[in-house]
């Protein structure tokens, strides 16, 4: 694939241990060496008592695979997500069992909504202990199951390669996810003959990824048909590495394209075509098409409610195609005309096969002339320090290279909203469970995966607490991610609900007692800097982007700005508020 | 429209399986009447047997998520084809009196069940038919005062005719 962005490794065979195949191994020796043969060279791992048999082994190993210790296992998991999501493979994460598990709990739902393929192992208490509450044992397999893609426990070491060959299978075909593999004590060290199968299958899982023929004709008969076609892209495509189809798609179409929170990336952020990114806090542009458009082409998207606002007005004159490799998000909560079961790049690629040219008409004249007043803007400011302003600034003095993860906040829309993103890959966020504190650890997954590339975490003075420990890993591993604080001494995103929808009460969003966060990075052994009016923004930047090493840059920005537009929850796409223009 | 439907999936014959289903069931809020489950002719696949109510869209929407679970091999929409469905009912039924227990067996020997237990002051029973039948046999019978009652939940089978299968609504989406 062109798509940039993926670290290639070497084939890693020359790793392989041949001299096991056929003998009887323990089964810490053969979990690694299945690890090491499924192309890992790099997990995040957080020893304890019932896996050391399993960390003994990966030390002996240590050669041919680098084992992270995060600083708490739910960074571990986020890590692990931010390295999938850049490289586009299997992020692998090793834990222990009871607060191992629980820890990682919420790094795996995360990357579940968002479809990141990770395999997460667990350490478990012996077979013969399980079910008495043994010291540190949790049902991690009861624990999870709602937020995976599937779930193993291994009982004998025999089962060891077949289990974890499935697992990596599973978390990267289909809508991938997380595969979670409970390994009991007593199955590290008892012993198997270790056999590789070279091959995986089963016969209860076999996803589509070719799209049916006659689906994808009668969605090019749709577009042919369509007077104001517009594509609505979702995740899919960039786990699909399917932007340079969708690329060629529009040039030959012409149809303007909204992305997805989640698809940032998936389209060049400065066609001329592109509508930005949809929903509550999309732009006016993106959501004006959707009410006014006949044909939406949803691609790899959900049609999440973040997305549509409120149900029955969503695109009311519009007819619905969607293409999904997943059946079950097809119909889940709007009608289709054209569903197309199948993986967005197969299907894009034929699509592009059929589809007729189509020449820009008056839709296309009424989106350039909207793209000029509907588009996100601001009031700019040099009295105080506005957000926007910063975003804006990192994007030009990255010139929109940077690999940019953010936190959960208004912070993350304006992320979403002022960085142009014109390659996939280089953007993370988490979009379905919305979880704070993950954007500093995913930042760590993303340096480690591109570790030339400019590394940013977009964060918010309340999110940055919640994986604050990091700073330890990034120091020891010299990683020079680069944390930018918007801090405006709230929880501003709950704050601005409550000054819309609750009176101004602001109940327990006003952060007291916070530090100053150049001197936490300091303290850890990173750079610091602060940010305290609007002339500070470039120069900091400046220093703090220059600089080899770690850095933390706290700006201080306007307190009580909210996020515009805003669509809020349970309305339609068109009643959205918008930025007061004095 | 709502209509009740027999949903068959036969799924991996191991642990944990009725576990992923019915937590899928119940954290996607889809209402149920009865689920089963028992070993196939092949010991390593078993058949679960869901009966539901809902319209065409939550109906699609239950067959699509139960055939996402990794272990779960085919699903059928039984009422979409020539099927036999069957379901055993247990009743204990207040039977104090001669005269009220050569009612009861009456009724017994009209819907063709069978009397397996009985005591001074009760009967035991068994009845085993569709879902008709059976709510029919236990409207009959609720006026004698029903003690105890165990419902297996039904299952279906397709109808096959010379030698070849009628055909659910497999829902493998293509
Ligand atoms: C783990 C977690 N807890 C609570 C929330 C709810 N929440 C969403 S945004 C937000 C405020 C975030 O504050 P901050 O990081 O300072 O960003 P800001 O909105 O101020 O830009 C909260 C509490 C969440 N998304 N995740
Ligand atoms: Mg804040």
């Amino acid at each position: 694939m062109a798509d940039s962005g993926t670290v290639k490794t070497a084939d890693n065979r020359a790793f392989w241990r041949r001299d096991m195949e056929g003998k009887e191994c323990t089964g810490a020796e053969i979990l690694v060496e299945c690890i090491i043969r499924e192309g890992v060279d790099l997990m995040f791992g957080y020893p304890g008592g019932v896996v050391l048999k399993v960390f003994d082994e990966l030390y002996a190993r240590r050669d041919q695979i680098r084992v992270v210790l995060p600083r708490h296992e739910q960074a571990g998991v986020h890590a692990a997500d931010g390295w999938a999501k850049v490289t586009g493979k299997v992020g692998t994460v090793f834990v222990t069992s009871g607060p191992g598990v629980t820890n990682a709990v919420t790094g795996i739902a995360t990357a579940q909504m968002d479809s990141v393929p990770l395999v997460v192992f667990t350490g478990q208490v012996s077979r013969d202990l399980i079910g008495s509450d043994a010291f540190q044992e949790t049902d991690a397999i009861g624990v999870t199951r709602p937020i995976v893609k599937h779930s193993y426990m291994i009982e004998r070491p025999q089962d060891i390669a077949r289990i974890v060959r499935q697992a990596y299978y599973i978390a990267s075909t289909g809508r991938p996810g997380v595969v979670l593999v409970d390994v009991p004590k007593n199955v590290t060290f008892e012993k198997a003959v270790f056999e590789w199968p070279e091959t995986v299958s089963i016969r209860s899982y076999k996803p589509t990824t070719e799209g049916h023929p006659k689906s994808i004709q009668r969605l090019a008969d749709a577009i042919a048909e369509s007077k104001r076609p517009y594509l609505y892209v979702g995740g899919g495509v960039v786990m699909a590495n399917a932007s340079d189809h969708l690329l060629e798609l529009v040039n030959k179409t012409n149809i303007p394209v909204t992305t997805t929170l989640m698809a940032l990336g998936a389209f060049p952020g400065t066609h001329p075509l592109f509508a930005g990114m949809p929903g509550m806090h999309g732009s006016k542009l993106a959501n004006i098409c959707f009410q006014e458009c006949d044909l939406v082409i949803a691609v790899g998207a959900r049609f999440d409610d973040r997305v549509t606002g409120k149900l029955s007005a969503f695109a009311p004159k519009a007819k619905i195609a969607h293409v999904d490799i997943d059946p079950s998000s097809i119909k889940k909560t709007v009608k289709v005309d054209y569903p197309v079961v199948g993986d967005a790049h197969w299907v894009l690629r034929e699509l592009n096969k059929v589809v007729k040219p189509r020449q820009p008409n008056e839709w296309n004249r009424m989106f350039a002339e909207m793209k000029e007043t509907h588009w996100f803007r601001y009031r700019p400011s040099t009295e105080v320090m506005r957000p926007q302003y910063v975003i804006e600034k990192i994007y030009e003095m990255t010139k929109g290279d940077a690999i940019i993860s953010t936190e959960v906040g208004q912070i993350q829309m304006w992320a979403a909203q002022f960085y142009k993103f014109d390659k996939p890959r280089r953007w993370l966020t988490s979009g379905g469970l919305g979880t704070m504190g993950y954007g500093f650890p995913a930042a760590i997954g993303a340096q480690f995966a591109a570790p030339d590339a400019m590394v940013i975490d977009i964060a918010g003075d309340g999110s940055i607490q919640m994986n604050i420990q990091e700073l330890t890993t990034v120091v020891e591993n010299r990683l020079p991610v680069k944390v930018v604080i918007l801090n405006n001494g709230y929880l501003g995103m709950v704050r601005q609900w409550q000054e819309f929808f609750y009176d101004r009460h602001y109940s327990s969003s006003v952060i007291g007692g916070l530090p100053d966060f150049a001197k936490v990075a300091d303290a850890f052994g990173a750079k610091g800097l602060t940010a305290r009016t609007h002339d500070d923004v470039v120069p900091v930047l400046e220093e703090g982007l220059a600089h080899p090493g770690p850095v933390f840059m706290d700006f201080h920005i306007n307190p009580e700005e909210n996020v515009f537009p805003m669509v809020p929850a349970g309305k339609a796409l068109d009643e959205m508020q918008e930025e007061e223009w004095a | 429209m709502n209509r009740r439907h027999i949903i068959s999936v036969l799924v991996e014959n191991h642990f944990g399986v009725l576990a992923r289903i019915s937590s899928l069931i119940a954290g996607r809020g889809f209402n149920i009447d009865s689920l089963t489950v028992g070993e196939t002719e092949d010991p390593t696949v078993s058949r679960m047997t869901i009966v539901t109510r809902g319209d065409e869209q939550i109906i699609e929407q239950i067959t699509k998520q139960l055939n996402r679970l990794i272990d779960v091999i085919k699903v059928t929409d039984m009422t979409e084809c020539a099927h036999v469905e069957r379901e055993l009912v247990l009743i204990k039924v207040a039977a104090p009196t001669a005269q009220t227990r050569t009612e009861v067996v009456q009724v017994v020997d009209v819907f063709r069940a069978r009397v397996v237990d009985m005591s001074t002051a009760t009967l035991t029973i068994e009845i085993t038919g569709d879902s008709e039948k059976v709510d029919a046999f236990i409207e009959m019978i609720e006026p004698f005062g029903i003690k105890e009652m165990a419902r297996t939940g039904s299952v279906a089978m397709g109808r096959e005719r010379n030698g070849r299968a009628s055909r659910g609504a497999e829902t493998r989406v293509a």
